[in-house]
């Protein structure tokens, strides 16, 4: 599946977040997920008559903070607008949202394009604005059910400009977008929850060109796995349409899952007219310069600055630094095990493998504290045990907790280097195989292992595999 | 008084067909609400009646704004307004009726019929306040509450004979007072004496937290009544005395220029140019402001549905086309077309910008000190019932003198003058925003050396 040659994609990307607010945008109901079917309700959020709308200042606060960590520039003064449309789960008929005057504008997003390196997605704006209500087409035969739960949920919009050339740079963008947000606190981006979503313009043209082709709109793309996938189908829907001599009708396509298409929405024919116009019923939204200062002041070292640091300070290759970055917690995790004593590059090695594979399994829980996880590369560095059995110390330690050398006592981990205690288990191993021992001293050398394997089994695996061989070899040779 | 008493001056006042509550509810729901009064002490306004707009949120009673499409519906809250009235003591007296989603001039434009003038049943009492205007008029009770958005209390105040104040804009909270144009809507006050209406609008006044739109001001005081107006400079703007304006309101308007003088006030002409913009600003602001307002009337989550329908199309087609009537829908036609992309500089932006425009000439005037500006309140006394419903310009034209103080976010009031063949003529006082005090003393020293009633 590849569309054909000498076309160029083109996409930008509008994407909502859900603003980590106990309360909604404009009323004081719970933004809570999950709660039974129109309980987190109130006259504002239902839009009944006489109603009127109070902004959640917590929401502004993290639209600011969002503002900063995407390099925007942030405006004192914007202009909350009502969006105008019908439907059943917009109870207002109309949605408060921003227009002409947003709060935010020009920013950028550095992420890794899988074909031309670190490439800056413009970030054309930020507005603040309420979710709609959900309609629900399954839950009542042959009917639509209405939930409400989720108006007035406070939403930041984010617009890019047409910056990816391709569905995997969109996705690409869309990881980093994620992380900085997560990074920043500003939104838990669960797709899967709905409070990270993605609606996608779509155009192609010939390479080489200049002016851009008539772009599609592709909604209903709500996981991550999902984005290449729909955004591909559209390019190749398009790339087919215009192959064939047609023209690309702008139009508005949603992606379906089951059926693996994008197909258009089923309106009929007209032109989306909003009727924006400034909401009467707020005053211009300032942001007081006091929470400018203080939303910069909460931002977080952002994962481009951290990884930037992780590869300059610990000498990291720029993989480790990126798998570490991907999730604060991690990164904060990595340079305190580094801070309790233990090497940078082992660090990286044991979190990347057993912390990350130990946390997926526990809903991300960092279990093992970074002094025990540094007391376990210590005992391995030290070869007091095997790099296998330091692995059954973290386990163990990950499941019932103490401190690693006890515990690797207590299992009968910790590896023998006494000489005397080796050489009896030598002396043991070549007493019983007298055969292999002539052939080795025929010249079999490969028989090395064979014996050094003999011994840890003697051993129970307790011999420090490291003096084996050495001690085998003296006495083989001798 | 008793809830009997209340009730049964209520049930007097049934031929004017102003009040939509049945007065054998409000009676029962007087007898609760006068048995649960707050300790006197804290209750200025104690077993005080008032009457109250449909189109204002109560507990008791349903709240319809006079429209099918919200027939029956009862609100689960009330406005902070009335939350305030029944703190201070007073109790709610029924629900009056009014033109739909107050779009009118007449309280002809209602969906239970219209309400008749309290002196001339085959007049209007004016609108669309007028069944609190009725009521307070006829002496049934001695306050009501009603809503501005261009002279809906003011102009049936004025056509009824009674006392009417709109607050500045963003003096009263505007929670739970249905909206229709948000950036001019008010509560207003009927009060069958200026302390009256001022005691009853001091209530209801004050910063309110659920509505960002009204400011954060402390509670308005009630001034005494001045010995005189020595002092005062009353503006009398030329454009509000055109050539045509009615004979008797002229020879009115003329009687208490002579009587401000007596009163030591000094009157000066002044020009306020924008004035004969103002009808056709308002009527693209508020009906653009309108067409948004009434969107969430569809039938979905509550109020009637006129019938099954098919798709969701159809429902909202059936729940608006047979719910609202067809002032309501003129100017929801009128709201979207304004707004709709490739004329919303045009007409919305243009009609801002001339607001901009008209509350200019007020801050002039108020700047080169002027105190407060005197005008008749309508052109024209009470007209017959049905003579203007054919003609929505002619209709809309009884409010040329009020709408500019919405438009501006003035405080303004129309109080009785004096009659003209029986029928009660409203003289108008304007005053800057949050300048109440100021218009009230004007208003308290006026009331006492004008006739209310007397024959001009």
């Amino acid at each position: 599946m590849t569309a054909g040659a000498g076309w160029e994609t083109v996409i930008g990307l509008e994407t909502h977040v859900q603003l980590r607010t106990r309360s909604k945008m404009f009323c004081g109901c719970s933004s809570a997920f999950g709660a039974p079917p129109n309980t987190n309700v109130c006259p504002v959020c239902l839009g009944l008559p006489g109603a009127l709308p109070v902004v959640n200042a917590q929401a502004i606060r993290l639209a600011v903070r969002a503002a900063f960590a995407l390099e925007c520039r942030v405006h004192t003064r914007s202009i909350f607008a009502r969006k105008n449309y019908f439907y059943p789960d917009l109870p207002k008929g109309y949605q408060i949202s921003q227009f002409e005057e947003p709060l935010a504008t020009g920013g950028g997003v550095a992420f890794p394009s899988p074909e031309r390196g670190v490439v800056r997605a413009t970030i054309v704006r930020l507005h603040v604005e309420e979710d709609a209500g959900k309609s629900l087409h399954d839950r009542v035969p042959r009917a639509t059910a209405v939930d409400l739960n989720r108006s007035g949920v406070p939403l930041a919009e984010i617009v890019t400009g047409p910056d990816f050339r391709s569905p995997q740079e969109a996705r690409a963008y869309l990881l980093a977008l994620k992380e900085i947000l997560q990074y920043a606190g500003v939104s838990d981006c669960d797709m899967e929850k709905g409070s990270l979503r993605v609606d996608a313009n779509v155009s192609v043209r010939r390479a080489g060109a200049t002016a851009l082709g008539t772009k599609t709109e592709v909604k209903n793309i709500n996981s991550f796995a999902f984005v290449e996938k729909a955004l591909t189908l559209e390019r190749e829907r398009q790339v087919g349409v215009l192959e064939a001599g047609g023209t690309v009708v702008q139009e508005t396509l949603l992606f379906d899952v089951r059926a693996g298409a994008v197909r258009p929405q089923r309106t009929k024919e007209e032109s989306k007219d909003y009727r924006y116009f400034p909401e009467p019923d707020l005053p211009p939204l300032v942001v007081p310069g006091q929470w400018l200062e203080e939303e910069r002041h909460a931002l977080p070292e952002l994962p481009a600055a951290k990884r930037e640091r992780l590869t300059a300070r610990y000498g990291l290759p720029a993989q480790d630094a990126g798998v570490l970055t991907q999730v604060a917690a991690v990164a904060d995790y990595f340079e305190a095990v580094v801070a309790a004593g233990a090497e940078p590059k082992p660090a990286a090695n044991w979190i990347m493998g057993e912390v990350l594979a130990d946390a997926n399994k526990h809903d991300g829980a960092l279990r093992v504290s970074p002094a025990a996880l540094a007391q376990v590369i210590a005992l391995v560095k030290a070869g007091a045990v095997s790099t296998q059995a330091g692995k059954r110390v973290f386990e163990a330690v990950a499941e019932r907790g103490g401190d690693p050398k006890t515990v690797a006592a207590s299992l009968g981990l910790v590896q023998v280097t006494d000489a005397g205690a080796l050489a009896g288990w030598v002396d043991q191993v070549l007493a019983a195989q007298p055969a292999e021992v002539a052939r080795y001293r025929g010249g079999e050398a490969k028989l090395l292992a064979f014996f050094v394997g003999q011994v840890m089994k003697a051993s129970k695996g307790k011999a420090d595999p490291k003096l084996v061989p050495e001690l085998l070899k003296q006495r083989l040779d001798a | 008084m008793s809830h009997d008493a209340i009730a049964d001056r209520l049930a007097q006042a049934e031929s004017l067909h102003a009040l939509l509550t049945p007065v054998v509810d409000v009676r029962a729901s007087l007898a609760t609400q006068l048995a649960q009064l707050p300790p006197p002490a804290r209750a200025p306004l104690a077993g005080l009646p008032v009457v109250v707009k449909d189109n204002i949120c109560t507990l008791e009673y349903t709240t319809s704004c006079g429209s099918r499409i919200l027939e029956g519906y009862r609100s689960p809250y009330d406005a902070t307004a009335i939350a305030r009235l029944k703190a201070a003591g007073a109790v709610i007296a029924g629900k009056t009726n009014c033109d739909e989603f107050a779009m009118g001039s007449s309280t002809e434009h209602s969906a239970y019929g219209r309400t008749h003038h309290p002196l001339d049943p085959a007049r209007v009492p004016g609108g669309s306040s007028g069944g609190s205007a009725a009521l307070v008029a006829a002496g049934a009770v001695p306050a009501g509450l009603g809503s501005e958005t261009g002279g809906s209390v003011r102009q049936p105040a004025a056509f009824c004979g009674t006392v009417g104040i709109k607050p500045s804009y963003g003096r009263v909270s505007r929670y739970g007072l249905v909206a229709f144009g948000s950036s001019l809507d008010q509560i207003g006050v009927f009060g069958d004496t200026v302390t009256r209406a001022g005691q009853v609008l001091s209530v209801i006044s004050g910063r309110d937290p659920l509505d960002s739109t009204c400011m954060d001001l402390d509670p308005l005081r009630m001034p005494e009544p001045p010995r005189d107006l020595a002092g005062t400079v009353v503006g009398i703007p030329g454009e509000y005395f055109p050539t045509d304006l009615d004979a008797g309101i002229r020879r009115a308007c003329e009687r208490v220029k002579e009587r401000l003088r007596q009163l030591g006030a000094t009157l000066r002409e002044i020009s306020l140019p924008h004035t004969r913009h103002a009808i056709p600003t308002y009527y693209i602001i508020a009906p653009a402001e309108a067409s948004s307002n009434l969107a969430r009337y569809d039938g979905v989550r509550y109020g009637p549905r006129f019938g099954a329908a098919a798709d969701v199309r159809q429902l909202y087609r059936t729940t608006r086309g047979q719910g609202f009537g067809p002032e309501v829908r003129r100017r929801i036609l009128v709201g979207t077309y304004v707004l709709s992309a490739g004329y919303y500089e045009a007409y919305y932006g243009r009609a801002q910008r001339m607001r901009g425009l008209i509350a200019q000439d007020f801050r002039r005037v108020f700047e080169q000190g002027v105190d407060v500006i005197f005008t008749p309140a309508t052109p024209t006394p009470a007209f017959r019932a049905g003579e203007r419903m054919a003609d929505p310009v002619a209709m809309y034209l009884a409010d040329i003198f009020t709408v500019t103080a919405n438009l501006a976010g003035l405080t303004a009031l129309t109080m009785p003058i004096g009659r003209v063949q029986g029928l009660p003529i409203g003289g108008q006082l304007m005053a800057p925003g949050f300048e109440e005090e100021r218009m009230l003393r004007a208003a308290l020293a006026l009331e006492r050396v004008v006739s209310a009633t007397e024959e001009v």
